[in-house]
């Protein structure tokens, strides 16, 4: 039979995914030979979203660059703009104001559950279950609700400024966020119930391009990708920043419970439990928040002392790192954004060797990439 | 019964006496397909709207409510936006198969409304082949579905095709043998006289369904594999929205894309009507005797009940549809192969030495014959 | 470790390669090297007991008015500590080896430094442009770059 097999002429499909494809997440072209329905190579091509946001950087001012990191990942715009307010501050050494910090956690940890709940949302669409998805956005819009009130925009926020946020809390706004936790907290048994642990959806994702530890590790995956694979490392645990030291909540780990550890279950479970953990956080800042100021004295034009400095944060996606040389003036002179979704497509390609057509949107989809910080 | 039919139209209306035999059969049967066509269509339309809203009310959200009375004609809306659509068609695509290619489908989908049992006298045709009949011109549909795929001349299509193809035929078996049981019990392949088996003294009991223990597992597996023979959700992989963006269909726009859409619901309808006249008793009225009442009477509670169960395993696939993910493609091969193709064939074999043991009966006569 | 101490076990192996350590304004420090010993560093760097650097956080490219520079954070998940490692090239024709034997995670990122800075990684296992279109013309971080006027006969 294998030399019949093999004495049949038969031929690689090329075949093309997207950019405009319904489940690459943004503008991804994934160049596909197949054999069949098994894919030989799958090649990512990106770069149709590249606006030269580090080019941009050399010519604005510190203060001016962070609507820029708004539009850097959208579905995450306050961890983005913590994250380049943080290293700025590092940079020129910026006490900010407790309150500050603690409202600056409050909304990158919000921010954080409405990314996993998009991630959640469009993962399962993905895979065939419409429904999720719509509750998701459901969620998401009482989050958008609360950030309406915070800053008044619902999607690229702009609230985070260097040295503090722009302006204080608005009334009620931590009753409402009890409110929404209270709300949001038996949400996630009901998702579990009705989709996570869905045999279809198992047999989908079980086992499906698991990736090892240290292999995870080599590639340069982070945030819940690595956690996903077995390795316990969080930034806002191993590298403590802003008021983190003071939060108590668990590192999520994939632990390979319904296939092997690393694969793309693993992966959608972490974040599914690191919304719940999200959520124990919330809680435990908004009881401790004080009060006090919200912005510290930062001149009008801002000049940094000269130096580099690179800082990490614990994005939603993974770790967004910024590398930043200052050289006296009030433009940045180089400015590196090292975004999680970029560094986590080196391993697609060698990942998706042999799988099937329809796995390489599982694979898509439990990475959580997100195309405007891969191609900045 | 077309022929019976012209008769008793001839002795009643004394004007057409002079008109022959046969011209009075044709138009008989014209008008018959038309009121069969005119039902399927009209329950096509409507089932898209009532998918919608059921949708709408699982996802917590409305679905449409605008068109017409809680938004009622939205399929005619639909419909009509379809029909004014430019007629596109691949530069480089095979023209005569692309155009006949959703023919092809439509008609394997609809034609199988001949020999569906509406009611007590209400069935277009009584084949007394009328099983054979349905699985065979519900294959028609893959002719269709590949000659679209390939004529498409797009690689997703060609996917989306050749996926469907497989499925089809792969599901085409366990739907076989999980409809025999039912033909066995009756002892003939005519669906009226599958439904008239189910009939009698015992009410609901008479149904296949509680036959005999392998008849009830039958109904499962018959509308698991007919559900995948539908393309639907969990078994929709070759139109997988969200994978091939539209399968087998995705060149097709406008009333071409309406008849792949419209025979989608109608192969809904066809299998359920099969399931419900198989196994649920077909159009037995419950606590009365149809066949005993008057002609209209019987013809009219037959209908309605035949219709509220048909069209409520129809809800039931729409629900599936929006509650569970999809089935990978191998996934699904190796559930047809490996699981139901042997389970239906073990089913049989099992129906086939309980009516020999037996005789015939099933649980609850030997049941209803201990009280006498 | 103390970046001073990763400085002295590293110019104690590779002596001559390893040029200094830059500390003073620098989070974290760079131990500067120079390019053609790039990949032995690392490679003693990812697997020497007490460095273990098996993470590579961040690969930049940068322009110095009068030079190049390929930067490198390093991080251990094991020990914890964080190093960088810079190497100066010259402005015409800059190379240097490739790190994607030592940390697949180099591999996206230096072919961003090749896009826009024009730093040619030898030995890479796939060198292409990766950001902008693969007719591009130019290297656009650089800091003396012109803006093309036409892209295809289309006016930028």
């Amino acid at each position: 039979m294998k030399a019949r097999a093999e004495a049949l002429p038969t031929q690689e499909m090329l075949i093309n995914m997207g950019p405009q494809h319904p489940s690459t997440h943004g503008v991804l072209r994934v160049i596909l030979r197949t054999d069949g329905e098994v894919v030989v190579n799958a090649r990512p091509d990106v770069g149709y979203l590249h606006r030269a946001l580090e080019k941009i950087g050399e010519r604005v001012t510190y203060a001016q660059f962070m609507p820029f990191t708004d539009r850097l990942d959208y579905l995450a715009s306050m961890n983005c703009n913590a994250a380049w307010a943080w290293t700025v501050e590092k940079l020129a050494g910026i006490e900010v104001p407790e309150r500050a910090e603690y409202i600056r956690v409050i909304v990158c940890e919000l921010n954080r559950i409405s990314s996993h709940l998009i991630a959640f949302g469009s993962f399962t669409a993905d895979m065939g279950a419409f429904t999720p998805f719509l509750y998701a956005i459901r969620e998401r819009e009482r989050v958008n609700d609360l950030f309406e009130d915070i800053c008044g925009n619902r999607l690229t926020y702009n609230y985070v400024r260097i040295g503090g946020v722009s302006a204080d809390l608005p009334d009620r706004f931590l009753e409402k966020t009890k409110e929404f936790l209270d709300y949001f907290e038996p949400k996630i048994p009901e998702y579990n119930k009705l989709i996570s642990y869905n045999k279809i959806f198992v047999h989908r994702l079980a086992n499906v391009a698991a990736i090892s530890g240290g292999e995870a590790v080599a590639y340069g995956l982070t945030g819940p990708n690595l956690r996903g694979s077995g390795v316990s490392f969080d930034l806002r645990r191993s590298e403590p920043y802003s008021v983190y030291p003071k939060l108590d909540f668990d590192v999520c780990v994939g632990t390979g419970e319904r296939g092997t550890v690393g694969d793309c279950f693993d992966r959608y479970m972490v974040r599914i439990n690191e919304m719940r953990e999200s959520v124990k956080i919330l809680r435990q800042a908004i009881a401790q928040i004080p009060g006090g100021p919200v912005m510290a004295k930062v001149p009008r034009a801002f000049k940094p002392p000269v130096g580099e400095v690179y800082f990490r944060a614990e994005n939603p996606r993974g770790e967004t790192g910024i590398y930043l040389i200052s050289d006296g003036t009030v433009n940045p002179y180089r400015l590196k954004l090292r975004a999680p979704s970029f560094v986590t497509m080196n391993i697609f390609e060698k990942v998706t060797k042999g799988l099937m057509i329809a796995d390489i949107v599982a694979v898509i989809g439990s990475f959580d990439i997100i195309l405007p910080e891969i191609d900045r | 019964m077309m022929e019976s039919l012209a008769v008793s139209l001839v002795n009643a209306v004394p004007a057409l006496s002079g008109v022959p035999l046969w011209t009075m059969t044709l138009l008989v049967m014209v008008v018959v397909a038309a009121v069969v066509l005119t039902f399927a269509l009209l329950y096509a339309g409507l089932a898209t709207y009532v998918e919608r809203k059921v949708a709408g009310d699982i996802q917590a959200r409305i679905g449409p409510n605008r068109v017409g009375p809680v938004g009622l004609l939205q399929f005619l809306a639909d419909g009509i936006k379809l029909l004014l659509k430019e007629d596109i068609i691949p530069a480089k695509a095979d023209r005569f198969l692309f155009a006949l290619a959703p023919y092809l489908v439509f008609i394997g989908s609809f034609a199988a409304f001949v020999v569906v049992p509406f009611g007590v006298g209400l069935i277009a045709s009584d084949l007394n082949i009328g099983v054979y009949y349905v699985m065979a011109i519900s294959s028609l549909v893959v002719v269709g579905v590949m000659l679209a795929g390939w004529s498409s001349n797009n690689k997703w299509a060609l996917l989306g095709g050749m996926r469907a193809a497989a499925q089809i035929v792969s599901y085409e078996v366990p739907v076989g043998m999980a409809l025999l049981p039912a033909v066995l019990i009756a002892g003939s392949l005519s669906l009226q006289d599958i439904v008239r088996s189910q009939g009698g003294l015992l009410g609901i009991f008479g149904w296949n369904l509680f036959h005999n223990p392998f008849t009830f597992v039958s109904f499962f597996l018959y509308y698991t594999a007919a559900l995948a023979e539908t393309n639907r959700t969990p078994f929709d992989i070759p139109e997988a929205e969200s994978e091939l963006v539209s399968g087998y269909h995705v060149e097709y726009s406008g009333i071409r894309f309406a008849f792949f859409f419209l025979a989608e619901y109608g192969d809904m309808f066809v299998v359920s009507a099969l399931a419900t006249a198989c196994f649920l008793g077909g159009w037995h009225v419950p606590f009365l005797d149809a066949e005993a009442l008057p002609v209209a009477w019987g013809n009219l509670f037959s209908l309605g009940v035949f219709l509220a169960k048909a069209l409520g395993l129809v809800l039931l696939m729409m629900w599936i549809r929006w509650t569970l993910p999809r089935l990978r493609v191998d996934q699904l091969m190796r559930m047809s192969w490996k699981y139901l193709v042997p389970i239906t064939f073990f089913n049989l074999l099992g129906v086939s030495l309980w009516l020999l043991v037996f005789h015939g009966k099933g649980i609850p006569a030997m049941i209803a014959s201990i009280f006498g | 470790m103390e970046p001073k101490a990763i400085f002295e076990a590293v110019k104690g192996k590779f002596g001559e390669a390893v040029v200094e350590l830059q500390e003073e304004g620098f989070r974290p420090a760079f131990v500067v090297v120079s390019p053609e010993s790039v990949r032995e560093i690392s490679l003693f760097l990812r697997d020497d007991p007490a460095m273990k650097f098996d993470s590579l956080m961040c690969l930049s490219g940068v322009d110095y008015k009068d030079r190049f520079a390929v930067a490198y954070h390093l991080h251990s998940l094991e020990i914890g500590h964080r190093i960088g490692v810079k190497a100066y090239l010259p402005r015409e024709a800059p190379s240097l080896p490739s790190v994607d034997g030592v940390w697949p995670a180099a591999n996206f990122q230096e072919r961003e430094a090749f896009d826009l800075y024009g730093i040619v990684f030898t030995g890479s296992c796939d060198l292409r442009r990766i950001l902008l279109p693969e007719d591009w013309v130019g290297h656009p971080l650089r800091k003396d770059y012109k803006y093309p006027e036409f892209y295809h006969g289309i006016k930028v």
